[in-house]
C-alpha cells in the first residue's frame, strides 16, 4: 500500500469536491472490502481516499408506497434485514445471500458492491485492467475460464463482479448520482454499466467526481428470483446468475426482464429470454426453452465454453423459482 | 516396581480415552501467540524484493536508494545469484528492514534489480516436454498378461499443483541479544532448527542460537528448515542491531513457500471377468519446479498386481519449488491408482465394493484392508445407497458412492525427554518438540499423567524450544511415537526414582510400589499408601529429574512402537448435472493406527484430514498464467480451500481392537489424508456415470466430461 491522504468529509458536495477530475488520482471508500484489496496490492495507488462514512444521508432504507430507497452506504446486511426488501425482491435478498460471508455482509455497502472492480485475475495480477502483456491479450491466450462469453469484442473480456447489478436492473431500479456543486443526475440501473474501452474508462457511467448516492426500487408486484450457479458454499464468487422478475397473470407472464450476472463485462440483459417468456405460460419446458435463449449470441472464449451451460440451468431455475414464489 | 511396558488397556485411565486438547482454549480465545503475533521492543519489518520474471538472467541488484529512505535500518541482497538465472517468479533477491511494515514496502519496491529474461516454461501438461531420461519399472510380462485379459481399461488422469497454503505463513522473528540469537519461527522442527544457515547469517554458533516455537498454524511438511526467509530475517537482525520480523505474505506464501507435485497419468489396466486384477500399465509425468520428481508408487497399495510396467516422466517448469506435503507423492500415486481401479470395476460392471475386496488382497495387509472396507460400507450405508456407475433414478441431482484405500509407515522419531518431579508435588516434562495443532503437547501430558497416576492437569508440558532435549521434526507421522516413547520412559524412571526413596518409609521394597489415582501405594495391599503430595515432600530439597530416550528400532523391538498402517475411506457424494457442482453429502474415513493416546486428538487429525482432502478434490489447484509463468491465484479467493458447510457430515472410525492396540504407538499425521481425492472422484464418477478424470472436481470439469460422455 503507498501512503495517501485520507478525508472524511461529511456532505456529498464535499465528499465530490475532494475528489479528482480522473480515474486513478482519488479514490471513494465506502465498506473498504473491495478498495483496500486494491490498495495493498497496489492495483491503484491514489493520492487521496475520500471516505463517505460520514454522510449520514447515505445510510438507511426508506420505504415508500411505491418504491423502496436504499442510500449508497447501506450496508449489505442491513439491505437483507430489510422487511419491505424481503417481502418485494426476493431476487436482491439471494443475491447478497449468496456472498456467503458475514464479515464482507456487514461491512460491504451497496453502493460499493455496485461500483466494485473486476476481479479477473490478469487485472488483480497488474496486468492492467484487460490484461495485457504488450499487444498480447493474456486473457485470451491465457486462461480465462472465469471470464465473458457475452459482449467480448474486447478488449475487456472481465466479468462484472456485481451481484446486485443484475438484480437491480431486472427489477428496474433507478440508481441517482451526485457531482460537484451538488448538481445530481438519474440513470436506470440498466444504463449505469458500460463496458471500458481504454484503460482510462471505468466499469459505469460515474465520472471520477461523481458519488453513487441512493437506489430506487419501485414496487411493481413483479414476480421475481435470482439463481446462482456457486460451487463452494461459503464466501465465493459465483460462476453464472440469472435473475429474472416478470408480471405473472393466470398463469401467463408479462413485463418480463432476465438478466446475466458474472458473463460480460456489465450484467447482461437478455433480450432473447425476456421475449421467450412475454406473454408465455410459464411451466418447466418454458423454463428450459428460455434458458436455452438465454445463450443465443454467446461467443465463449478457449475456456469458458461450460458456461452456456450454466447460463441455460441459471435461468430455467430462476423463471420456475420466480414463478413459485408466493 | 514401575515398568515402562504399556499398560494393559483395562488398566489405563487416561491412554485411549477422548481428551480434550491442552491448548485448545488458549487457541479459541486468540491468546495463544505465533510467529506472527510476536513483538519484540524495537522490532524491524522486513519485506521481500522478488523476481517478476519467470526466468531471467540477474545482472544487478541495487538497494542505494531503498537504503536511504528514511526509516529503512537494513538491506540485504543475493550476490550469489548475480549472473545467474532467477528461475521462477517470486524467487528472492533482495530484502529491506525498516521501522514499519508499510516503510519496509515501499522500500522493497525501490530496490532496483536488473534482468535479462530468457524463455520459460511453466506447463506441465504436456509429457513431450520432459527432457530426462524417463524412470521405469518392469515386473512379469505385460504384454502376455494384457493379450490374456478379459478387458483392458484405459483411461487419462490428473491431480494438479496445489499448494500448502499455511493459515500462518512462513517467516520468524529474529533477534541478536547477549551475544546470541533467538529466533520465533513457524516450525515444524524445534530441536533442528538452528542449522548453519542461520547460524553463518547470523554470525552466531549453533549452539547459541536460541529456538522458540510455542504454537505453530501449519506447516504440512514445509516447514522444517529455516529457509532464505530465516536466513534473510536473521541476517537483517544483525545488520540493523535490532530484532526483525519477516513473514512471507499470502501470495508469496502460495507462489514460493512450497507445494504439492503434480501428477497426470494414463493408465491400462487388465482384469479377467471376476475382477482378478492381471496387469497395469502406467505412464505418469508431473512437475515439482525445477527439482524434485515424480509420483510413482503405482499401483498403490495394491502393489501385487503380478504384472506391472511404469514409465516416469518428470518435467521441469519455472514454478515456485515443491516441497513435501502431507504424506509426499502418496495422494498423486493414490488418486492414479483407484481412479483406473474403480473405471475397471466399472467396465466390469462389478459392484465396486467387492472389486475391492478382492482388490486388497493384492496388498500387503490384505486382512486390515478386508476389514476396514467391511466397516466403511456399514457406516456409509453401502447396501441401501449403492448402485453401478450411473446413478440410474431421474431428475437432475445425481448420488453416488467411492472408496479408496491407502497406507503409510508412521515409525516414531528420535526423541529425548526429562521428566522431573519435585519435592512440591509438581511435575513437567520438557523435549524440544513442537506442536503443530495435532495435540503434542496433549499426548505428552497422557501419557506422562498416566505413568505417575495423575490427573492431567497435575503435569506442566514445555515443548517448543531447542533449549530442552533434542527431539525429532514432526514429519512423516513420527512425532506420536517418538515423543509418547521417550516421555514414558523419562517418567517411568523418575517415578522408580521416587519409589526408591519412598518404599523405605512404607516399609516395603520399591518394586512392590505402584503409582494410581494420586498415591503411591503397595501394589498387593492398596491400604498400604501415601499421598503424591507427601511422597514428593521425601524428597527434601532435591528435584528427580530422569531423561527418557526413544532409539526408534529399539523400541519397535520391544513393541512400544511399530509401523505400517491401513485405512479405508468412502465418499458419497450428489452432483448436479445440469450445473456441474459436486458436494459431499458423508465422508466415512476408517483408520487403524496402533495404540492410541488420545482417541479424540486422534479422530481429530482424520476430520482435518477429510477438510483438506474435500479441498483439493474439488477446489484446490495452483493455476499459472502459461505465457507469464505467474500463479494467477496467489490469494484465498480464487484459491479455494473448503468451508465447514461444504465438508458434509464426517464420520471418523478408529480400529481399537487389541490386535491393533498390540502393535504399540504409530502415527497419524499423513495416512487419513491420502485417500480422499479417490474415493470423492470414484463416488462423482459412480453418480453422473462417467469420469471425471483430472481434481479438482469443479463445474467446469465435470461439465465437459459430462457433455464429452453424452450424458447431457
Ligand atoms: C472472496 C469474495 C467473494 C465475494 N463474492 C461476491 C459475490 O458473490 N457477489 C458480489 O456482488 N460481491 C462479492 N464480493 C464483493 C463484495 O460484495 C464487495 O467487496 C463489496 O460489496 C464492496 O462494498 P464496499 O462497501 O466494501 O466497497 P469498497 O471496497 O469501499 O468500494 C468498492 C469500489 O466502489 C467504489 N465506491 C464505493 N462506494 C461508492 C459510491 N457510493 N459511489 C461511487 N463509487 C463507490 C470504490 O471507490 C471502490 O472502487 C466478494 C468479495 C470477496 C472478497
Amino acid at each position: 500500500m503507498k501512503s495517501f491522504e485520507y478525508a472524511i468529509p461529511s456532505s456529498l458536495e464535499e465528499a465530490s469536491s475532494l475528489l479528482a477530475q480522473s480515474w486513478g488520482e482519488t479514490e471513494i471508500l465506502a465498506g473498504g472490502t473491495d478498495l483496500v484489496t486494491s490498495l495493498k496490492q497496489q492495483v491503484t495507488a491514489p493520492k487521496r481516499v475520500v471516505s463517505l462514512r460520514n454522510i449520514s444521508s447515505l445510510k438507511g432504507i426508506t420505504v415508500q408506497r411505491q418504491s423502496v430507497r436504499i442510500g449508497a452506504m447501506t450496508t449489505l446486511a442491513d439491505l437483507t434485514a430489510n422487511s419491505a426488501v424481503k417481502e418485494h425482491f426476493p431476487a436482491l435478498v439471494k443475491a447478497v445471500q449468496g456472498i456467503g460471508s458475514q464479515q464482507i455482509i456487514s461491512a460491504g455497502t451497496v453502493g460499493g458492491d455496485l461500483c466494485q472492480r473486476p476481479r479477473c485475475w490478469y487485472y488483480r495480477n497488474g496486468f492492467g485492467l484487460f490484461g495485457k502483456q504488450g499487444d498480447t491479450s493474456l486473457v485470451l491466450e491465457g486462461d480465462n475460464r472465469y471470464h465473458a462469453i457475452f459482449g467480448n469484442e474486447g478488449p475487456a473480456y472481465f466479468v462484472s463482479a456485481s451481484s446486485l447489478g443484475p438484480a437491480l436492473i431486472a427489477l428496474g431500479a433507478t440508481l441517482k448520482i451526485s457531482g460537484t456543486k451538488g448538481k445530481t443526475r438519474e440513470v436506470a440501473a440498466r444504463e449505469f454499466f458500460r463496458t471500458p474501452k481504454s484503460e482510462s474508462e471505468r466499469e459505469t457511467v460515474l465520472r471520477p467526481n461523481e458519488i453513487l448516492f441512493e437506489i430506487t426500487i419501485p414496487i411493481r408486484g413483479l414476480k421475481n428470483a435470482t439463481y446462482e450457479v456457486r460451487h463452494r458454499q461459503g464466501l465465493d464468487w459465483p460462476y453464472v446468475t440469472a435473475t429474472v422478475s416478470f408480471a405473472l397473470k393466470g398463469g401467463t407472464a408479462s413485463n418480463a426482464s432476465v438478466v446475466l450476472g458474472h458473463v460480460a463485462p456489465v450484467p447482461w440483459p437478455s433480450a432473447a429470454a425476456s421475449k421467450a417468456l412475454n406473454g408465455a405460460r410459464i411451466d418447466a419446458s418454458l423454463a428450459a426453452k428460455c434458458g436455452q435463449a438465454a445463450t443465443e449470441g454467446a461467443k465463449p472464449l478457449s475456456g469458458n465454453a461450460y458456461k452456456l451451460q450454466l447460463v441455460k440451468t441459471a435461468v430455467k431455475r430462476a423463471v420456475l423459482d420466480a414463478a413459485a414464489a408466493a | 516396581m514401575a515398568t515402562a511396558k504399556w499398560p494393559a488397556i483395562d488398566k489405563r485411565t487416561l491412554i485411549g480415552k477422548r481428551i480434550d486438547r491442552a491448548d485448545g482454549p488458549v487457541k479459541a480465545a486468540g491468546v495463544a501467540r505465533y510467529s506472527f503475533d510476536i513483538n519484540r521492543p524495537g522490532m524491524l519489518w522486513a519485506k521481500l524484493v522478488v523476481s517478476p520474471h519467470a526466468r531471467a538472467e540477474l545482472v544487478s541488484i541495487d538497494v542505494s536508494e531503498a537504503a536511504s529512505m528514511p526509516g529503512v535500518k537494513a538491506t540485504w541482497k543475493d550476490d550469489s545469484l548475480l549472473g545467474k538465472e532467477v528461475q521462477y517468479i517470486g524467487q528472492i533477491v533482495a530484502a529491506v528492514a525498516a521501522e514499519t511494515e508499510e516503510i519496509a514496502q515501499e522500500a522493497a519496491g525501490k530496490v532496483k534489480a536488473q534482468y535479462k529474461p530468457l524463455a520459460h516454461q511453466a506447463n506441465d501438461r504436456d509429457p513431450t516436454l520432459s527432457k530426462d531420461k524417463p524412470a521405469t519399472r518392469n515386473t512379469g510380462n505385460v504384454d502376455e498378461a494384457f493379450a490374456k485379459a478379459d478387458v483392458k481399461v484405459e483411461g487419462e488422469y490428473g491431480i494438479p499443483v496445489i499448494t500448502h497454503c499455511c493459515l500462518e505463513s512462513h517467516g520468524q522473528v529474529a533477534e541478536l541479544r547477549n551475544d546470541e540469537l533467538h529466533v520465533w519461527p513457524s516450525t515444524q522442527a524445534v530441536s533442528s532448527y538452528a542449522d548453519v544457515s542461520i547460524s553463518d547469517a547470523s554470525g552466531v554458533p549453533r549452539n547459541k542460537i536460541r529456538v522458540d516455537c510455542q504454537y505453530m498454524g501449519g506447516g504440512f511438511g514445509s516447514k522444517f528448515n529455516p529457509g532464505k526467509w530465516g536466513v534473510i530475517s536473521s541476517a537483517l537482525a544483525k545488520q540493523a542491531g535490532r530484532p526483525v520480523k519477516l513473514m512471507l505474505d499470502r501470495d508469496l506464501e502460495l507462489m514460493i513457500a512450497g507445494n504439492r507435485p503434480s501428477a497426470f497419468a494414463k493408465i491400462k489396466v487388465g482384469a479377467m471377468k471376476d475382477g482378478t486384477l492381471t496387469a497395469m500399465e502406467t505412464e505418469v509425468w508431473g512437475t515439482a519446479g525445477m527439482g524434485g520428481g515424480v509420483p510413482q508408487q503405482i499401483p498403490y497399495v495394491i502393489d501385487r498386481i503380478p504384472n506391472v510396467r511404469l514409465t516416469a516422466k518428470r518435467i521441469q517448469t519455472n514454478r515456485g519449488p515443491a516441497a513435501a506435503w502431507r504424506a509426499p507423492n502418496h495422494p498423486q500415486s493414490c488418486f492414479l491408482t483407484m481412479s483406473a481401479l474403480a473405471d475397471t470395476a466399472a467396465a466390469l460392471k462389478m459392484d465396486e465394493l467387492e472389486f475391492f475386496l478382492k482388490a486388497v488382497q493384492l496388498s500387503a495387509r490384505a486382512e486390515v484392508y478386508s476389514e476396514e472396507l467391511r466397516i466403511a460400507a456399514d457406516l456409509i450405508g453401502y447396501k441401501q445407497k449403492a448402485h453401478l456407475r450411473g446413478d440410474p433414478s431421474g431428475g437432475s441431482v445425481k448420488r453416488g458412492l467411492g472408496m479408496s484405500v491407502h497406507t503409510w509407515g508412521g515409525r516414531g522419531h528420535p526423541s529425548e525427554c526429562d521428566v522431573t518431579i519435585n519435592p512440591d508435588g509438581s511435575v513437567e516434562a520438557k523435549l524440544g518438540s513442537q506442536d503443530l495443532g495435532t495435540g503434542n503437547r496433549t499426548v505428552i501430558a497422557i501419557v506422562v499423567a498416566e505413568t505417575l497416576g495423575l490427573p492431567l492437569e497435575a503435569v506442566r508440558i514445555e515443548i517448543g524450544r531447542n533449549a530442552y532435549p533434542t527431539s525429532g521434526g514432526s514429519g512423516g507421522s513420527t512425532t506420536v511415537g517418538g515423543v509418547s516413547t521417550s516421555s514414558r520412559f523419562a517418567a517411568t524412571d523418575a517415578l522408580n526414582a521416587l519409589f526408591a526413596v519412598v518404599a523405605p518409609k512404607m516399609g516395603v521394597q520399591p518394586d512392590a510400589l505402584e503409582a494410581n489415582g494420586g498415591y503411591i501405594r503397595q501394589i498387593d495391599k492398596p491400604d498400604n499408601r501415601i499421598s503424591w503430595r507427601n511422597a514428593c515432600a521425601l524428597l527434601g530439597v532435591n528435584s528427580i529429574t530422569k531423561r527418557g530416550v526413544n532409539v526408534p528400532g529399539e523400541s519397535e523391538k520391544q513393541g512400544f512402537i511399530s509401523q505400517g498402517v491401513g485405512g479405508v475411506q468412502m465418499a458419497d457424494v450428489s452432483v448436479d448435472i445440469e450445473t456441474g457442482v459436486a458436494t459431499i453429502n458423508e465422508m466415512v474415513a476408517v483408520q487403524d493406527c496402533g495404540m492410541i493416546i488420545d482417541l479424540k486428538t486422534a479422530e481429530s487429525q482424520v476430520y482435518g484430514s477429510l477438510i483438506m482432502g474435500v479441498a483439493y478434490a474439488l477446489y484446490e489447484e495452483a493455476i499459472y498464467d502459461l505465457k507469464t509463468g505467474r500463479m494467477l491465484n496467489a490469494d484465498m479467493e480464487f484459491y479455494r480451500l473448503s468451508g465447514l458447510k461444504d465438508v458434509g457430515k464426517l464420520k471418523v472410525h478408529m480400529m481399537t481392537s487389541k490386535a491393533y492396540d498390540d502393535r504399540g504407538i504409530i502415527g497419524l499425521g499423513e495416512p487419513p489424508v491420502i485417500s480422499p481425492g479417490a474415493a470423492i472422484a470414484n463416488a462423482v464418477a459412480n453418480a453422473v456415470g462417467v469420469r471425471v478424470p483430472h481434481l479438482p472436481l469443479t463445474p467446469d470439469r465435470v461439465i465437459a466430461a459430462l457433455q464429452k460422455g453424452g450424458i447431457i
